[in-house]
């Protein structure tokens, strides 16, 4: 019904509106903005697809009622799912991806006359080979992303699973999935083409499972951009401009967000991905640290302490995701506030389980976004601040990532709560972080142990106040 | 000559790549978790590519087995677009700016 030409005009169009949602993420004011324009590339395209097609016969009927059945389940989710389970949230959307480009690529290779790809048994050389990489990738972002929400959900334990030999057999069925990709251009038997999808979706299992529970944040980055890859290889398949685009959009946003992830830990992208960190090995170097003293308090302590300063700043982490605590958080800040004390939030990059986790549970919890700042804005102030309030961080806060070089932690760039005059520490007990390392500041001058749940000890200061 | 198709599209991709990258480096970092979210509603647009497979079956035989898996395709990447794009718009609806 429309002409190829404007078909792929249209495309672009959907394209370039993806740029724009993309764009307008550089500030909160435009983001909402932005997010329309997404929904209106997504509209054209499904639309000008119908239209350029033009069988509106009983397959249409399915089509549609197929996408309001999907349709209705996405949107569901999106309503009822809590802020807190946004990593698993994004890391299952994930999936669905690499899957949805798995199923396109089998479609087109099973009836390529569809697509214009050549006949079955005899496809075009170069359209199967961006096949079979959109097919992998596809399989590989799939089930990555199911090991990756198991381990984020909890079903699968977040310590990573390693065993020998392991890098040698992912590097084997690498080369394998060259060679098959070769074979099967050369044979355009379905056997291997079978073959290629189901090796892809074990090297997504064995890709993830050696990746511990505090690299999560670089490996739903990581995800994400393959998924991008996935929609690129398809959109090269399908001579399809808007997913080209979006592909190459998605995929380097992801590279980008696992590059900032890294850089927060300072990790190689490399060793995250070989795994194996977050392990027991490292725990049993903090043993004999344990006898120094602590100093610790209660709510009362803490709200004395608060009461009196003039400047805090708090630090969130995980373990305010895991306790829900951003509520009562946002409750003793007004009250401090109302005392005319100044405060502010502290973001580490990799504080939570995706890159800005923590913004968007202040955020949901009605903390102004102008009242958060990043790592670089915010370090300087610590030294003049009078109370830090670190609840549910730990890694990221620990000066031993400054001064010993023989820690797993080492020239991680961490906030300088250390250099607070006097530092809350809301925390269970004195187990160490995810790195295994145990927290040098647990053991200052300036620190005092709050040993509760972060949510109860944060309720328990209001009520002291 | 005439230019392949192919190094016509891979200058889009290429050059898209470009974009993407200084796009993303100017996203504010307190809106990753929504560029995440954003990103995955639309990579599914390969909803299109599930469009025209699904389509390619008859009347008689609407679920061929080719037809069958741009079906599946349609439901998984629909469960992303309308879920990606919502969680999105409820994510940025709770970006606030201090009250004067």
């Amino acid at each position: 019904m429309i002409s190829t030409n404007l078909l792929a005009l249209f495309y672009l169009i959907s394209g370039v509106l993806f740029i724009l949602a993309l764009r307008g993420l550089s500030s909160p004011e435009t983001s909402r903005q932005g997010n329309f324009f997404g929904i209106l590339g997504m509209l054209i395209a499904v639309v000008v697809t119908f239209l350029s097609i033009g069988n509106f016969s009983t397959s249409f009927v399915y089509v549609i009622a197929f996408l309001l059945i999907g349709g209705s389940i996405g949107a569901m989710i999106a309503f009822k799912i809590p802020m807190t389970a946004m990593p698993e949230l994004v890391a299952g959307f994930h999936s669905l991806v690499g899957l949805a480009a798995v199923f396109v690529a089998i479609s087109a290779f099973l009836n390529p006359e569809a697509f214009n790809l050549g006949k079955s048994g005899n496809i075009k050389l170069a359209s199967l080979i961006e096949m079979s990489i959109g097919a992998a990738v596809g399989a590989i972002t799939f089930s990555g992303s199911i090991i990756a929400f198991l381990k984020l959900r909890g079903i699968m334990s977040g310590a990573p699973i390693t065993f020998p030999g392991q890098h040698i057999l992912n590097l084997i069925i690498l080369i394998s999935i060259i060679g098959l990709t070769y074979f099967l251009c050369a044979t355009q038997s379905s056997n291997l083409f079978w073959t290629l999808i189901l090796i892809s979706f074990l090297v997504g299992v064995l890709l993830i499972i050696p990746i511990g529970g505090a690299d999560m944040p670089v490996v739903i980055s990581m995800l994400n951009s393959y998924s991008g890859w996935a929609a690129a290889g398809i959109g090269f398949t399908l001579e399809n401009t808007a997913l080209i685009i979006t592909g190459a959009l998605v995929g380097s946003s992801g590279a980008i967000l696992s590059y900032i992830m890294c850089k927060g830990m300072n990790r190689s992208f490399f060793s995250v991905i070989l795994g194996g960190f977050g392990g027991t090995d490292q725990v049993s170097k903090s043993d004999n640290k344990e006898q120094k003293p602590v100093k610790s308090g209660n709510s009362d302590d803490a709200a004395f302490l608060m009461k009196n300063a003039s400047s805090v700043i708090i630090v969130p982490g995980y373990g305010m995701a895991v306790a829900q605590a951003q509520h009562a958080l946002r409750e003793m800040v007004d009250t401090l506030k109302k005392n005319g004390i100044k405060v502010s939030y502290a973001i580490h990059p990799v504080a939570g389980r995706m890159p800005g986790h923590m913004n968007v549970l202040l955020a949901e919890a009605n903390v102004p976004y102008d009242e958060v700042f990043e790592l670089e804005e915010i370090n300087n102030d610590f030294a003049n601040c009078d109370v830090a309030y670190v609840i549910g961080a730990n890694d990221v806060t620990n000066p031993v990532a400054k001064t010993d070089p023989q820690s797993p932690i080492y020239g991680m760039p961490i906030l300088d709560v250390e250099k607070a005059k006097s530092v809350l520490f809301v925390k269970r007990s004195l187990s160490p972080g995810y790195a295994g390392v145990d927290n040098d500041l647990f053991y200052r001058e300036n620190t005092l142990m709050l040993f509760a749940d972060a949510k109860k000890m944060t309720e328990d200061i209001i009520k002291s106040f | 000559m005439e230019i392949d198709p192919f190094v016509f599209r891979l200058s889009i991709f290429i050059l898209s790549i470009f974009v993407g990258y200084y796009v993303v480096w100017s996203v504010t970092p307190s809106l990753h978790t929504p560029l995440m979210s954003v990103t995955n509603a639309i990579s599914s647009v390969i909803i299109v590519g599930a469009i025209i497979s699904a389509l390619a079956g008859n009347d008689n035989n609407v679920f061929n087995e080719s037809s069958v898996f741009g079906f599946l395709a349609i439901i998984l990447a629909a469960v992303n677009i309308f879920g990606g794009f919502l969680v999105t718009q409820r994510m940025l609806a709770m970006y606030k700016k201090k009250k004067k």
